[in-house]
């Protein structure tokens, strides 16, 4: 069969068109226990599940953000979780109208005889935790894998295996019902310039849908979560309107029209940098038959992290620099932004971290 | 697609680094020295072509416009011509390519023509150059490259396509001769397989041809006919195409090939001439789009389906396919680079004599416009002759 057809496969366009519905993008609030823990510690905050069911409870309830979203990557404890009043995240997040989805792999590790390149672990059992996060009111499920530009990087290895450990988890997805994102994040790090990034995500993205050919995977069921094509974070800026003509330049030359929706990471950009250049996106003028929007981590949470600093009292303005992410970025994916969305405290700050690890 | 520069770099060293007389290092990871990666310079493909391919790909993709294939080899011109009772000689072929570029106000429904060595040569009988009245009438005068099918070693029976030795310098010289695209068919049998081995070989191929056509400033239009012979049903049809063009577009990448400067040219995706199930317009035209869209980058321009009158198919279906995908927008131009779907009443009508020129050259008018409406996806079917509707199977059809 060219490409498996099982009882899943409307479910599964529905859910990853729906996913790309304008106006709409991902919560990626799927941070392992250990990275939330840096979060919360950088405000002063202990890692205890309280905390980190508090934090989730804050972002999910908050008033009028999920109309902006169409899912939420949940990490597996979060998927289990419930409001201080007993309601479980998944359901609050389904009555939304918000697709739960679930982060399934577990971590990178070095591959031997590389300069640091990684390959990303999670295959083993994956088809029996699939079909148990869709008991559990996961729809969509998220897998990143991590190359990096260096002199001789990203080497052949590490492309061809991040691309068929992708492809594999996306044709376990599909089989149990999840439909996967597909993550192939080119870290930031480096003084290259923008062209040298836009030709290695053409590469590692031209090996990625072969992979996924391969692999027999519903193109129309999967999601791409790709890096934004930019200069290194060593490298002097540019302009948004630049890297939106290079970035949808490059998935022009390599992303199947049958994609529904291509989520970007925002990798390390501040929250504002990243809705511009989103948005810069949605307002260019060329063949673009995916929709562009957004699956942001940091770039969503990060002045709310700040204004929440873990108290109580905080909460509603903590709630209200969310609701302004959220918007601006909705807007975004409109090619509707104006800009400079009252500024919440860190929304400008750039995020990045050298080597950045979950 | 990287830039020249990064394909350099690789911590294994090749043979001819080491042949150079540079001490062979051990490739550890933190020891690497390679050459550095080249200051970043636009990365320009395709060499100093880019600006020019891109722009006459749009040309030959542009609405309510497609191509007409007329380079057949002279053998096979040769069987035309032997239809209609004339002798295969270089005079006749002259004549009948000349009655093929002449048709006033061809220009309006087709944008490109393909031609055969010969006739990027030849004149017309009234002492022009071919390629100059193809210009003059609006019309990209394109070539083809390929020196044809060949048995497949170690295949299953199956065939690969020749024509890469001296490609470079051919394509040279037609552009110098006025070409401004390229074409190079493979073909893939689904009764042979077909093999790992024919696919990747048609794929690599393609890949090579279009890439080194780039090169020499052609816009090469990326043929991999899945041949129509066999008992197969639609989906099997369907599950190799998805398969080769998965491949050919991957090998394309590889060799840096400028996506925005090529064309393609897939067969439609139909059931095997053999098999008992047929299918309508709509159903072909679902399952090609799909194909379409689940493996043809966006940066393609256009896609100029080719037609399949040697599984049977009548002038009028050709353009009842193409009109079906057309009912709604696509990423890319779906036209059409017809042979005999556009030649075959034209050259009935004609039957080689003087006085029916002008109504073989109206005849061809009639195919070009009602394929322009398709394209458009406007044409109704109103109006068409009965030798239009007529099909032509030939078995084991071979150029």
């Amino acid at each position: 069969m060219s490409c498996f057809t099982n009882k899943y496969a409307d479910e599964l366009v529905k859910n990853a068109a729906y996913i790309g519905t304008p106006g709409k993008g991902i919560l990626a609030a799927d941070e392992s226990t250990g990275t939330i823990g840096k979060r919360l510690s950088s405000i002063n905050v202990e890692n205890i599940e309280e905390n980190r069911r508090s934090l989730r409870e804050l972002l999910f309830c908050t008033p009028g953000a999920l109309e902006c979203l169409s899912g939420v990557i949940l990490f597996e404890e979060t998927l289990y979780q419930k409001t201080a009043s007993g309601k479980p995240f998944v359901d609050v997040l389904k009555e939304g109208g918000v697709l739960p989805g679930i982060k399934v792999d577990k971590g990178t590790v070095e591959l031997r005889g590389t300069n640091g390149e990684t390959t990303t672990q999670g295959l083993d059992g994956l088809g029996q935790r699939c079909a148990k996060y869709y008991e559990a009111g996961a729809r969509f499920a998220k897998w990143r894998a991590v190359l990096k530009i260096g002199l001789t990087e990203p080497s052949e290895l590490a492309i061809h295996e991040n691309a068929y450990g992708l492809a594999r988890y996306a044709a376990i997805c599909q089989e149990n019902g999840l439909v996967p994102i597909v993550e192939p994040e080119i870290l930031v790090d480096g003084s290259h310039d923008i062209e040298k990034c836009a030709a290695v995500t053409e590469r590692v993205l031209a090996a990625c849908y072969k992979a996924l050919n391969d692999h027999h995977v519903m193109l129309e069921g999967t999601l791409l979560k790709p890096n934004m094509v930019t200069p290194g974070s060593d490298a002097p800026k540019v302009a948004p309107e630049v890297i939106a003509e290079f970035t949808v330049r490059a998935l022009q030359r390599t992303v199947p029209a049958a994609v529904p929706a291509i989520v970007f990471l925002s990798g390390g950009q501040s929250e504002e940098q990243a809705t511009c250049n989103l948005n810069a996106m949605n307002k260019l003028k060329t063949k673009k038959p995916w929709a562009l929007s957004f699956s942001f981590g940091r770039a969503l949470q990060q002045s709310t992290l700040k204004a929440w600093a873990g108290k109580t009292e905080n909460v509603g303005k903590a709630r209200a620099a969310f609701l302004c992410r959220c918007k601006a970025n909705s807007e975004a994916t409109l090619g509707k932004y104006q800009g400079n969305a009252t500024l919440g405290e860190g929304a400008s700050e750039s995020l990045h971290v050298k080597d950045y690890k979950y | 697609m990287a830039s020249a520069s990064f394909l350099k770099s690789s911590p294994v060293l090749d043979k001819s680094e080491f042949v150079k007389g540079q001490t062979l290092r051990l490739p550890s990871a933190s020891i690497v020295r390679c050459r550095p990666a080249a200051p970043s310079v636009l990365t320009v493909r395709a060499g100093s072509y880019a600006e020019e391919l891109v722009k006459t790909a749009k040309t030959i993709a542009s609405p309510g416009r497609g191509i007409l294939a007329m380079d057949e080899s002279n053998a096979t011109c040769g069987k035309r011509l032997a239809s209609i009772g004339l002798e295969n000689t270089e005079a006749n072929r002259q004549a009948y390519r000349t009655l093929l570029v002449t048709v006033p106000g061809l220009g309006d429904y087709v944008s490109g023509a393909i031609l055969f060595e010969e006739t990027l040569y030849q004149s017309t009988t009234d002492g022009k150059k071919m390629v100059d009245v193809l210009v003059e009438q609006k019309i990209v005068p394109g070539i083809k490259v390929d020196k044809g099918l060949v048995p497949l070693a170690g295949s299953n029976d199956e065939s690969w396509c020749q024509g890469l030795d001296g490609l470079a310098s051919r394509t040279a010289a037609y552009y110098q001769q006025g070409a401004r695209f390229a074409k190079w068919r493979t073909v893939v049998s689904i009764p042979n397989g077909p093999s790992a081995l024919a696919v990747k070989e048609a794929a690599w191929g393609l890949a090579r041809y279009a890439a080194i056509s780039q090169d020499n400033g052609l816009v090469p239009i990326v043929e991999p006919e899945i041949l129509l012979d066999g008992e197969h049903g639609i989906e099997r049809t369907f599950e190799v195409a998805q398969k080769v063009w998965a491949e050919v577009f991957f090998y394309m990448a590889e060799n840096n090939v400028l996506f925005e400067g090529i064309l393609l040219k897939p067969s439609m995706v139909t059931p095997g001439a053999e098999c008992k199930d047929r299918a309508t317009p709509e159903q072909v035209a679902e399952y090609t789009l799909k194909l379409l869209h689940r493996r043809i980058p966006p940066a393609v321009p256009g896609i100029m389906a080719r037609s399949f009158l040697s599984g049977g198919q009548s002038e009028v279906e050709a353009t009842l396919n193409l009109n079906a995908m057309n009912q709604s927008a696509n990423p890319w131009h779906v036209s059409f680079s017809y042979a005999r779907a556009l030649q075959n009443t034209c050259l009935k009508t004609w039957g080689g004599r003087p006085e029916n020129v002008k109504a073989a050259q109206e005849a061809l008018l009639i195919r070009a416009k009602a394929n322009s409406l398709a394209q458009l996806g406007k044409y109704t079917g109103e109006g068409e002759s009965d030798e239009a509707k007529k099909g032509m199977f030939v078995k084991n059809y071979a150029y």
